[in-house]
């Protein structure tokens, strides 16, 4: 079933358009990802999912809800959450206060706590640093705590826009498995926006390559590691 | 070990003697030598001086320090020798070359004060031992160890800052112990040594027994600090409360100034939850001030017929609230053009929107509704049956329960879910929104709240001087607001107090400094940024920030390295 779907999306940022109409869905339980190149709008499709951004035309639907009427934050309360790129933890608030943050939806105190102790399981490192100012962490825990935050907000569906974006490779093995055991043990639907194609396409179960606002090429995640166009642009081969 | 740091000495010397013909030049000496600290030693204008010297010699002697003790007694007094050098020489010139046609301030008084009301060699002998004798007594003070050093520096301070506001304490004093202590302008010589073996032994206590007992009261379990806490906020009220009736008629001055301290704290108190909680850089805050201010006086004026026929004449507590609701929607108002916009962008927006409000009010268009340049007068006295406010110390109570208000709302707020939805918007409005967080009603709240302090603060102004012009809404109140939250500590609600004093209370105290306040100001904003940034009574978070713990950022690897690409 899907759980999300984008129909025919055209976004613009002035006279620029960003994205030419594009339509995807996102089935309940997979891990779906968006690769292609810098520019080719995969950022702005996950922005304008949360709300962040208005199209000019097209769609988008939430269990078959439309989503544009919606504000940014009744998209979150729906279950729909954000990793922005970059690691954007809040910096000069300690690790605990940034997870309680992720929470800000939420009102059920039990659940939160629970939830938390979820996301130390999760990432032991981040319950050794809990009190610690989130700006002083590593790349890595930075991201970590990203993803952990976006969890405590008891998504149904986590948008996560380039989790491999400026990590060491280990560090980068260590965040994909994460993302891989979220949606296996926790059947959490992910959309992963990734330049890294070699990892998204490993973990994904399906894909789509988006190439300057437009969907070139969609199919399983093995079909696309075969095909030889998406090797020669994305995979180096 | 190298060699005498000569160069580098001379350095410093130099750059204290611009700094002290800086001063003198500009009048600031002479304006500051009405003002004696000490009977017939010391006046304020020369302890601009030796202060000045005082500090650039320290700064040397504590990088000769590391070739050889003595070097930094040496370096020191070499740094006030040169600096006194080129004093002298200014004070020797001024008269043959006519400088005063050029500089206005170096007049024959000037010279006077520079040579300690000496004359000729006598003068300037006195003028280079003096500073010579500075600069190795500051050099002393770096040889010193800090367990000495810190209290004998805070007792001079302390005793300097007593001397200073004389008026003040020599008129809360009884006047024995006045008499014996202070003379008409500063303090006389007994008082000096009395004061500065006073506040050496408090100081030294401190330094000792002080440190202690601060440790052993943190080292208790949270419920036996708790009673320790609360009784001393209930003394700090009880003296807050009792002040007047303790001072009686002798307080009048000094519930003046702090009637003034009192209404920028709660400004201060609104704006800190616009900027310090927030992050929205307000620049026109004097607007909703002007707002609260003229809600007041316009309502409760018997002039302005044009008003007058349309709403009848209120009392105070009849406008007040009406005053207060102007506020909080112009604050709104304010608010929704500028939702999109950030950081300088917010900060113009809010700066016109200031000076419009100012110019409106100035305008002659309004000046049937709202007075024109002449201003508003006749405005309403808060009453309670027959009794009306009248002196500061009236006005004091009110002022303090809106301060307790403004604290008691920030305090509240600040650990809030609406708290934590400011503090997430400050530190990054994008993740903030992508969490879930409204981020219109959100920055609309804030704008609010803060804008409703500053009416409730307009209001009692109004109340408080019964008449008004537009001249007291100028862009110089928002930047004195938003400098005393800098300097007291952003988001820090005891640095708003602290800040209020410090850029307030003492100008008002020093009438001396007015000619100069921004000049001082400004000095004084350098200073802190450099030395303090973190503000006077910080927050733990920003110590934290900018001391302890460095904000690491990671370095992203250069393109290509990712893995998969063969």
């Amino acid at each position: 079933m899907n759980l999300l779907e984008v129909r025919n999306l055209r976004v613009a940022y002035g006279a620029i358009e960003a994205l030419k109409g594009i339509s995807l869905e996102v089935r309940e339980g997979e891990i779906l990802t968006l690769i292609g190149g810098n520019g080719a709008g995969k950022t702005t499709t996950l922005r304008t999912i949360s709300g962040l951004l208005k199209p000019v035309a097209g769609d988008i639907l939430f269990q078959g809800d439309s989503l544009l009427k919606y504000r940014p934050h009744e998209i979150v309360q729906k279950g729909i959450i954000h990793v922005p790129e970059g690691r954007r933890v809040f910096a000069r608030m300690t690790v605990q206060e940034n997870l309680e943050m992720g929470a800000y939806v939420r009102s059920d105190k039990d659940g939160i706590a629970e939830d938390m102790e979820k996301v130390f399981t999760l990432f032991p490192r981040l319950k050794e640093r809990r009190n610690q100012l989130a700006g002083t962490l590593s790349g890595g825990e930075q991201q970590m705590l990203a993803i952990g935050r976006a969890l405590m907000s008891r998504p149904r569906v986590l948008l996560m826009d380039e989790p491999s974006m400026g990590l060491a490779p280990v560090l980068v093995e260590e965040i994909f498995d994460t993302i891989r055991e979220l949606n296996q043990k926790q059947g959490l639907t992910i959309l992963l926006v990734e330049q890294n194609a070699h990892m998204a396409l490993q973990i994904a179960h399906r894909g789509y390559v988006i190439e300057t606002g437009r969907i070139r090429l969609h199919g399983t995640a093995k079909e696309l590691s075969t095909n030889p166009e998406v090797q020669k642009a994305y995979l180096g081969g | 070990m190298g060699g005498f740091p000569l160069r580098q000495s001379i350095r410093y010397g130099l750059l204290a003697g611009v700094a002290v013909l800086h001063m003198s030049l500009v009048g600031m000496v002479e304006a500051f030598s009405r003002r004696e600290i000490v009977k017939d030693t010391i006046s304020m204008g020369q302890l601009l001086l030796i202060l000045a010297i005082l500090v650039l010699a320290y700064v040397a002697a504590r990088r000769a320090v590391e070739q050889h003790p003595l070097y930094a007694v040496f370096s020191g007094a070499l740094v006030g020798l040169v600096a006194g050098a080129l004093l002298a020489v200014l004070a020797l010139l001024i008269k043959p070359l006519g400088m005063r046609e050029v500089f206005a301030n170096a007049s024959p008084r000037l010279v006077k004060i520079l040579l300690f009301d000496e004359e000729g060699v006598a003068g300037v002998a006195r003028l280079l031992a003096v500073m010579t004798a500075s600069g190795a007594l500051a050099g002393l003070l770096e040889l010193l160890p800090p367990r000495v050093r810190r209290p004998l520096v805070y007792a001079l301070l302390a005793t300097l800052t007593l001397g200073l506001l004389r008026d003040i304490f020599a008129v809360v004093l009884p006047r024995k112990v006045s008499r014996f202590l202070y003379t008409s302008s500063g303090l006389t010589q007994a008082g000096l040594l009395t004061f500065l073996a006073m506040w050496g032994v408090v100081f030294t206590f401190w330094e000792t027994l002080g440190v202690r007992l601060q440790r052993e009261v943190r080292s208790l379990p949270p419920a036996q600090q708790r009673p320790l806490q609360w009784t001393s906020y209930a003394l700090v009220a009880a003296l807050l409360v009792g002040m007047p009736f303790i001072l009686g008629e002798r307080g009048s001055y000094i519930f003046e100034v702090l009637d003034i301290v009192g209404i920028y704290i709660i400004m201060g108190l609104g704006l800190n939850i616009v900027v310090g909680f927030a992050g929205l850089l307000d620049l026109g805050y004097v607007a909703f001030f002007a707002i609260g201010a003229y809600t007041m006086a316009v309502l409760t004026t018997p002039e302005l017929q044009v008003v007058r026929a349309v709403i009848p004449q209120m009392t105070f507590w009849e406008a007040l609230p009406l005053a207060l609701l102007a506020s909080l929607l112009s604050g709104i108002i304010l608010g929704i053009p500028v939702l999109k916009t950030r950081g300088d962008y917010l900060a113009i927006i809010t700066l016109g929107f200031g000076e419009i409000i100012r110019l409106l009010v100035l305008s002659d268009f309004l000046k049937p509704y709202l007075g024109g340049a002449q201003g508003v007068t006749g405005i309403a006295r808060p009453t309670f049956g027959d009794w009306y406010a009248k002196d500061p110390q009236d006005y004091y109570f009110f002022i303090l329960i809106a301060i307790a208000i403004g604290f008691f709302i920030s305090v509240r707020l600040k650990d809030s879910r609406l708290g934590r939805a400011w503090k997430a918007i400050r530190e990054d409005e994008d993740v903030a929104i992508a969490m879930g967080i409204d981020h219109v009603a959100t920055k609309l709240t804030a704008f609010a709240t803060g804008a409703t302090l500053a009416g409730l603060s307009g209001a009692i102004f109004a109340a408080k001087l019964n008449s008004m012009a537009p001249h007291s809404f100028n862009l110089l109140i928002s930047i004195n607001v938003l400098c005393l939250l800098i300097v007291g500590g952003m988001g820090s609600l005891p640095g708003v107090v602290v800040g209020a004093f410090a850029l307030v209370g003492l100008p008002e105290l020093l009438r001396e400094f007015a000619e100069y306040r921004l000049l001082v100001y400004g000095a004084a904003l350098v200073a802190m940024m450099l030395l303090k940034p973190e503000g006077l009574w910080p927050e733990t978070l920003h110590v934290r920030e900018l001391r302890a713990e460095p904000v690491k950022v990671s370095p992203v690897p250069a393109a290509g390295e990712a893995p998969g690409s063969k």
